[in-house]
């Protein structure tokens, strides 16, 4: 069971108040009619999907129903922390993380 | 090899079943190789088996990280159906139906497939709608289904809670007779036994760490245990682990890998001869020959590889299970694992070509492939033999993603995704 902290109610809580929504930071194409079917499916449907550190997109659904980002290990389990949608976490901070990050990349 | 038969077990009985020949041999890999394939579950072993019997291709090797079958062949609720929605995915499932009933003569191994039947149950008025319509489709596909009734569900599974008492009430089912269960492990060990009777080498316990790729065609892979082995093509039956090894050769799937659970309970006596799946409310139940209750779950909404799963999920499935078959209620589990599952969005399998030359993949089977392994075996044996689809394998293209020929198979893939 994940203990969540969910940056807009500033509080820690079970995963089931939940919902993960896939892979984060995938930026709409500006001008969908100005995609190739290529890019607009890599879009839609193509995902790192790594082993390793993953920034993700939750929503607390039954709670405050607002969406943020999570940094988690998909091996470990491990969340290394939450953030809101438009910031980032640095990873940088901790070298051991980096390492994972670069073997899932 | 030495075949199994009955004449052999008395044979053997005389020496206290103590010298029996072994299944496969354990090669040393060589350099170079005409069709690796990477991956030694299920899937992986069916394509060598069918590649060295069916295209007279020997120069082959299964690479497999840990031991056979120990991935989500050995983790999977052995359950095994054909009565999908769609012309393109009814045909490919129906296929393997078929390689499924001779399968045990074929490979010379009991794979104890037992057509005893199976129910995918509708609550809802909607539910039942879409049984019909899928029926219909199925039988228009040539594939054996019936629509049934409250009633008739009662009939055929007796401890089943088919009243109006229960929040999501039993409507009625869709039937497929034919369906049944088979033991998985023996599918494993049935086609490595059979795929290296043919000249396949079955390399276990050696991780694929890089696919190597010059000038946008694969050559070989890099392994940890035994560096470089070169080969002409290479198939990847990777399943959970599909993206890492597409990352691996420098590409993205459409693809998310998700924790699928399941539990066993204690043996107990015979209680339910038939599959009990539920869709709607995310439980299905058979039970096995050694009376243990065989429960499945849906899957994990995060992306995980962790090969387990999350207590929400066993409590909500624990839930469904009390729900439909109050009678369970005191029976103690006795172990519960996960397995990791590569979901496409539109939950069919991808059996492809991919960007790099040479290097093809059969993936996303998602929540459902197990019932799929001789047919994806004998579809994607095809495809590394002749180096392109053949008519049942070209809809599952990686490339519908871009396209837009999706096969929307959510509502019979029956897991909740």
């Amino acid at each position: 069971m994940f203990l969540i902290y969910c940056p807009h109610c500033e509080e820690h809580r079970e995963e089931p108040e939940f919902h993960a929504s896939g892979e984060a930071h995938l930026a709409r194409p500006e001008d969908p009619e100005a995609c190739t079917d290529e890019q607009w499916g890599e879009y839609l449907y193509f995902r790192k999907n790594p082993r390793g550190l993953h920034r993700e997109l939750w929503v607390h659904s039954a709670g405050c129903r607002k969406f943020f980002n999570i940094l988690r290990n998909t091996q470990t389990y491990q969340i290394h922390g939450s953030y809101k949608v438009g910031e980032w976490l640095d990873v940088e901070a901790h070298p051991e993380q980096e390492k994972d990050e670069v073997i899932s990349s | 090899m030495k075949r199994y038969s009955g004449f052999q077990l008395v044979k053997h009985a005389l020496h206290h079943q103590e010298n029996w020949q072994r299944m496969w041999r354990n090669p040393q890999p060589k350099k170079h190789y005409d069709i690796i394939v990477v991956g030694g579950g299920g899937h992986g072993l069916a394509t060598a088996y069918y590649l060295a019997k069916l295209h007279n291709k020997s120069n082959v090797a299964v690479i497999e990280k840990g031991w056979l079958g120990g991935g989500n062949t050995g983790r999977n609720t052995t359950i095994v159906r054909s009565n999908y929605l769609w012309d393109e995915a009814a045909h490919l499932y129906e296929h393997a139906m078929k390689l499924w009933e001779g399968l045990s003569q074929d490979i010379n191994y009991n794979v104890m497939f037992s057509q005893r039947g199976v129910m995918n149950m509708g609550h809802t008025l909607q539910d039942m709608r879409d049984i019909q319509r899928r029926v219909n489709a199925n039988r228009l596909n040539g594939i054996d289904g019936e629509v049934l009734d409250a009633k008739q569900c009662q009939e055929i599974v007796p401890i089943m809670n088919c009243g109006g008492s229960t929040r999501y009430p039993v409507l009625g089912a869709s039937w497929q007779p034919r369906a049944g269960v088979a033991r998985h492990d023996a599918v494993a060990w049935g086609y490595a036994r059979a795929a290296d009777a043919l000249g396949v080498d079955i390399i276990q316990q050696c991780e694929v760490n890089d696919i190597i790729v010059e000038d946008g065609t694969a050559t070989g892979v890099s392994t940890l245990q035994h560096g470089v082995i070169k080969a002409d093509r290479i198939g990847c039956v990777t399943a959970g682990n599909s993206g890492v090894t597409a990352a691996m050769a420098g590409f993205k799937l459409p693809l998310e890998s998700h924790p699928l659970q399941a539990f066993v309970s204690e043996p107990i006596k015979p209680i339910l001869d038939t599959v009990v799946m539920s869709n709607a409310v995310h439980g299905y139940m058979s039970q096995s020959d050694k009376g243990d209750l065989v429960i499945g779950a849906g899957i994990d909404g995060y992306v995980g590889y962790g090969q387990r799963g999350s207590y929400p999920t066993i409590e909500h499935t624990a839930q469904a299970i009390m729900e439909m078959f109050p009678v369970v209620s005191r029976v103690h589990m006795n172990r519960q694992w996960g397995g990791i599952v590569d979901t496409a969005p539109d939950a069919c399998p991808i059996i492809s070509a991919t960007p790099v030359e040479n290097l093809f993949f059969n993936c996303a089977w998602g929540t459902g492939g197990f019932k799929a392994t001789p047919g994806s075996g004998h579809v994607f044996a095809d495809m590394l033999a002749k180096g392109k689809a053949n008519k049942m394998a070209k809809p599952f293209s990686m490339f519908r993603f871009h396209d837009g020929a999706l096969i929307d198979e959510h509502g019979a893939a029956g897991v909740a995704h």
